[in-house]
C-alpha cells in the first residue's frame, strides 16, 4: 500500500493549536480504552454455532481503509453474508488514518470494527491494546495460506494473531535496461557489483546516478537492514524493547550507502516529490531499489520510459544466498471495542483469503499478494506488461517473496523511530556527512524516547 | 452657535441615560452571549484543559502520573525548542520589517492618487492573500525545485548553478519570501483603510502650508498610520512565532533541513502526534504562548514609549 500513500501527498495542514485541541478532546475520555483483546492469553475460541449465529444476525460493520474501490471486495463478502452490512470509510492514507484511529480509540467511541494497518504499525497498535487477537476466530488454521514472513509480521510475542495480511512489498531492483546496455553494465548480483557499476556509470555520464538513496525514506533503509539479516528492534516483553540500530550490520550498510552518496555516484533526493518523478522520467536514476508494488506504480508515474525498465532481485551481500526485505504492505485488523468481534474477524478473514477477493486485489487494485495460492497462480505471475518489455515481473517478485527473512520486528513506537531516522541517518545522506555517526545518534534518540516512555531498553 | 452647543449637551445627556438604564445593560450582555459561549467552549476551556494536561505525564508504559512542573523544566532546557524559538525570533526580526515596509509603500502609492490603474494594482497585491496558504506554499515549493523549478531552469539557461532555495542556509529566507508574498496585500489593506480615514482637512491644511506629496506622506500620513502599523506589527508577532503551515508543507521537499522541531509549533505538533507526548506538547505550547505575550507586550511598550517621546 506504500504507493497509495503518496497519491495525495502528505498534506498535514492543521495548526498545532487546533491539533492540540483535537488531542485534548481525544484524551478527555482516556478511560474508554478497555483491556479486552490484549494480553498474552487467548480468549476461549468461538464455537462453530456461535460463528454461524453471528454471521446470520443482521450486523453493521465499519471498515477504515484507503484502498481505492475496495467496495468490490466488500460486495463479495456481502453477497455471501447478506445479513452483514459493511460501511467503508476512507479516513486518510497512512499517517492521517492512524492519527484519527488513535483519537477515536482514546475517545472510546467512533473507532471502526476493522481497519487497514500497515505491517510496520502492528506493534505500535498492539502495544496500546488496540487490536483484537484473532486466534479465537480460527486464525491459526489460516497460517499456511499466507507467505511465511507475512505471518511472522502479524504474529505477536505470545503467539497472538493481530491481523490478516492484505498485500506486501518484498524488495527488488527495477533498472533501466537501456542505460545498463549503453554502458555495458550487467544487472548486479552483489552489492559489490552494484557499487562498481555505480562508479562506472557516473564517471561515464555525470547526469546519471546508479540509484537514489532518499533521505526521507526510512522504509527503504529498514527494508535493506531486513535483507542484511539485521535485528534492529525486538519486543522482548510488553514493557521491554531492544533497540539495536547501530550494530555491525547497520554500520556495514552505513559505510556502504553513506560512502556511495559521499562519493556522489548515488544521489540523495527526497522521493515521491515532483523533482523525483521528473528525475525518473528523465533517466536521472538508472535503477530504483523498490518493492513489489513498485512496478505498477512506476508504469503509472514514468509513462515516458515505457519498455525500458526490467526487474531483478536485490543485489546480495552473500553471493551464494538469496535474501530480501519488505517495504510496505498492509493488513486488516479487528479493532478493540468492536461489538461484533466474530463478524469483524470473519470479514477480515474473507477479504484476505477468499480466492475471488484476493484475486481482485491483485488485478483491480494491483496490490501485491500475500497468499501463497495467488503467488503461484499463473494468471497472475505470467502477466507480461509492456512497460517491462514483456518480462514476467510478477514472477520475479513472487520468487523474491519466498526469500524474505521471517524474523524481522518493528518497534512499538514506529512514528517516533521514523522521524528520528529522517533527522539523523536521512540527514546524513542529504548532507553527505558521516552516516555511521548518524546511526549512533539514531540509536541514542530512540533509546532516550523509549526510556522517557517507560520502557526497559536494552541493545 | 449656542444652538449646536445645546444640541450637543442634550445628545451627551441622552447617551448618559442610555448607559445607565438597566434594561439596556442587560441587552448588551445578550448581544455578546453567542460570542461569549463560543469563546468559552472553543478557547478558554481547551486552554484550561491544556494547562491541566501539561501538569501530567502519560507514558506508553506505566500510564499517567502527576508531574507538576516537570514538563516545563524539561522544555526550558530542551535545546530543540530553544533553537526553534530563536529561529522564529530571527524570522520575525528580518521578515516583518521587510513585509511592513512593502505594505506601507504600496498603501501610500495607492493612496497618493498618482497611480494609474490603482484598483488593479490594489487587487493584484491583495490576491496572494486570497490564495490559501497551502496552495501558495505548494506553488512556491514547486518554483523552488532545485532540478526543474522555474528559477533553476532560468539559472540553467543562463549557465549558472541551480539556486538551492531549500538548503540549510537559505530555507528560512525562502519561507520568509513565501510569507511576505502572502501577507503584503493583507497588511496593505489595513494600512490603506487607515489612510482613507485621515480627515481631508488635514491634507488641505498641509497644502495651504505648502507641503508637497512627500512631506504630506511623512508628516501627516505616517503619524496617522501609527495605530494601524502597530496592529499589523502585533499580528505579525503572533504570526511569526506560530509559523507552521509553510514549513510543514515544505518539509517533504527538504526533509533534512526542515526537521520536526524547525519551529516551536511544528515541534509541539510532532510531539503530540508523532511521539504521542501530549502532555509535554501542551507544556511546550503554553511556553510558546508566553513567549508571544512577552514579545507582543515588548512591541507595545517600545512603540508607546516612542510615541510619548
Amino acid at each position: 500500500m506504500k504507493w497509495l500513500r503518496h497519491f495525495n501527498g502528505r498534506t498535514g495542514t492543521s495548526y498545532a493549536a487546533a491539533a492540540l485541541l483535537a488531542a485534548c478532546l481525544g484524551l478527555s475520555a482516556c478511560s474508554g480504552g478497555s483491556d479486552d483483546g490484549g494480553g498474552g492469553k487467548a480468549a476461549p475460541p468461538a464455537s462453530q454455532s456461535e460463528i454461524d449465529k453471528a454471521m446470520q444476525t443482521p450486523t453493521n460493520l465499519t471498515f477504515w481503509t484507503w484502498v481505492p474501490n475496495i467496495q468490490k471486495e466488500v460486495d463479495l463478502f456481502q453477497q455471501k453474508y447478506p445479513a452483514i452490512k459493511v460501511k467503508v470509510v476512507n479516513a486518510g492514507q497512512g499517517t492521517p488514518h492512524y492519527t484519527k484511529l488513535r483519537t477515536a480509540l482514546k475517545a472510546g467511541t467512533g473507532a471502526p470494527d476493522v481497519a487497514q494497518i500497515e505491517f510496520q504499525y502492528i506493534p505500535t497498535f498492539s502495544l496500546t491494546k488496540s487490536l483484537v487477537d484473532l486466534r479465537p476466530y480460527g486464525a491459526e488454521a489460516l497460517k499456511d495460506k499466507f507467505v511465511a514472513w507475512t505471518w511472522g509480521q502479524v504474529t505477536g510475542a505470545n503467539g497472538e494473531v493481530w491481523a490478516y495480511p492484505q498485500d506486501t512489498g518484498p524488495m527488488g531492483l527495477l533498472y533501466r535496461k537501456d542505460i545498463f546496455d549503453k554502458y555495458g553494465i550487467a544487472p548486479p548480483k552483489t552489492w559489490d557489483d552494484f557499487a562498481t557499476a555505480a562508479r562506472k556509470l557516473h564517471s561515464a555520464d555525470s547526469n546519471v546516478y546508479m540509484t537514489n538513496m532518499a533521505p526521507n525514506e526510512s522504509g527503504v533503509w529498514t527494508g535493506l537492514l531486513w535483507q542484511a539479516g539485521a535485528k534492529p528492534f525486538a519486543n522482548t516483553a510488553p514493557d521491554a524493547v531492544t533497540v539495536n540500530v547501530n550494530d555491525e550490520t547497520s554500520k556495514k550498510l552505513g559505510t556502504y550507502w553513506g560512502g556511495l552518496v559521499k562519493e556522489g555516484v548515488v544521489s540523495a533526493d527526497p522521493d515521491f516529490t515532483d523533482p523525483w518523478y521528473q528525475a525518473l522520467n528523465r533517466g536521472k536514476y538508472a535503477s530504483w531499489v523498490t518493492a513489489a508494488w513498485g512496478p505498477v506504480f512506476l508504469s503509472g508515474s514514468a509513462k515516458s520510459t515505457s519498455g525500458k525498465w526490467r526487474a531483478a532481485p536485490l543485489p546480495q551481500w552473500d553471493a551464494g544466498k538469496q535474501a530480501s526485505g519488505n517495504w510496505g504492505g498492509s493488513t486488516s485488523a479487528v479493532i478493540t471495542g468492536t461489538k461484533n468481534p466474530i463478524a469483524a474477524a470473519k470479514f477480515a478473514e474473507f477479504i484476505n483469503t477468499d480466492p475471488e477477493a484476493t484475486k481482485k486485489f491483485a488485478t483491480e487494485q494491483f496490490l501485491f499478494p500475500a497468499t501463497k495460492a495467488l503467488l503461484a497462480d499463473p494468471s497472475f505471475t505470467q502477466q507480461k506488461p509492456e512497460f517491462y518489455g514483456g518480462q514476467t515481473v510478477n514472477q520475479v517478485f513472487s520468487d523474491i517473496s519466498q526469500t524474505v527473512n521471517t524474523e524481522f520486528q518493528w518497534p512499538p513506537f514506529l512514528d517516533q523511530a521514523v522521524t528520528d531516522w529522517n533527522e539523523t541517518v536521512g540527514k546524513s545522506f542529504a548532507d553527505k556527512s558521516d552516516t555511521n555517526a548518524a546511526l549512533d545518534q539514531w540509536q541514542q534518540r530512540i533509546t532516550e524516547y523509549a526510556k522517557n516512555q517507560g520502557f526497559k531498553v536494552s541493545s | 452657535m449656542s444652538n449646536t452647543a445645546t444640541a450637543a449637551t442634550a445628545a451627551s445627556a441622552s447617551r448618559k441615560s442610555r448607559r445607565t438604564g438597566p434594561s439596556h445593560a442587560n441587552s448588551g450582555y445578550l448581544f455578546v452571549l453567542p460570542f461569549l459561549l463560543v469563546f468559552l467552549a472553543m478557547l478558554v476551556l481547551p486552554l484550561v484543559y491544556a494547562a491541566y494536561l501539561s501538569l501530567f505525564r502519560e507514558q506508553l508504559i506505566g500510564g499517567t502520573v502527576f508531574a507538576g512542573l516537570e514538563n516545563y523544566t524539561r522544555a526550558l532546557s530542551d535545546d530543540r525548542l530553544i533553537e526553534g524559538v530563536l529561529r522564529v525570533a530571527r524570522f520575525f526580526l528580518i521578515q516583518v520589517p521587510i513585509m511592513l515596509l512593502l505594505s506601507l509603500a504600496a498603501a501610500l502609492a495607492i493612496d497618493s492618487g498618482l497611480l494609474r490603474f490603482a484598483k488593479t494594482f490594489r487587487l493584484g497585491i491583495f490576491v496572494p492573500y486570497a490564495v490559501p496558504a497551502v496552495v501558495a506554499t505548494l506553488m512556491w515549493g514547486y518554483l523552488y525545485g532545485p532540478d526543474f523549478g522555474l528559477f533553476a531552469q532560468i539559472a540553467d539557461k543562463l549557465g549558472l548553478g541551480a539556486p538551492q532555495f531549500l538548503s540549510e542556509g537559505h530555507a528560512l529566507a525562502s519561507i520568509a519570501n513565501i510569507v511576505t508574498w502572502e501577507f503584503v496585500g493583507y497588511n496593505m489593506i489595513i494600512l490603506y483603510a487607515a489612510l482613507r480615514a485621515v480627515p481631508h482637512d488635514l491634507y488641505e491644511a498641509a497644502a495651504v502650508d505648502g507641503a508637497g506629496a512627500w512631506r504630506t506622506a511623512w508628516s501627516i500620513k505616517l503619524p496617522a498610520l501609527r495605530p494601524a502599523l502597530l496592529l499589523c506589527l502585533i499580528f505579525s508577532v503572533i504570526g511569526s512565532f506560530q509559523l507552521f503551515s509553510e514549513p510543514k508543507l515544505l518539509q517533504p521537499l527538504a526533509p533534512n533541513v526542515i526537521d520536526s522541531s524547525y519551529t516551536p509549533n511544528l515541534y509541539a505538533y510532532s510531539l503530540a502526534f508523532t511521539g504521542q507526548e501530549v502532555n509535554y506538547a501542551a507544556a511546550v505550547s503554553f511556553l510558546l504562548g508566553l513567549v508571544i505575550v512577552v514579545a507582543s507586550y515588548t512591541v507595545l511598550l517600545v512603540s508607546n514609549r516612542r510615541s510619548r517621546a
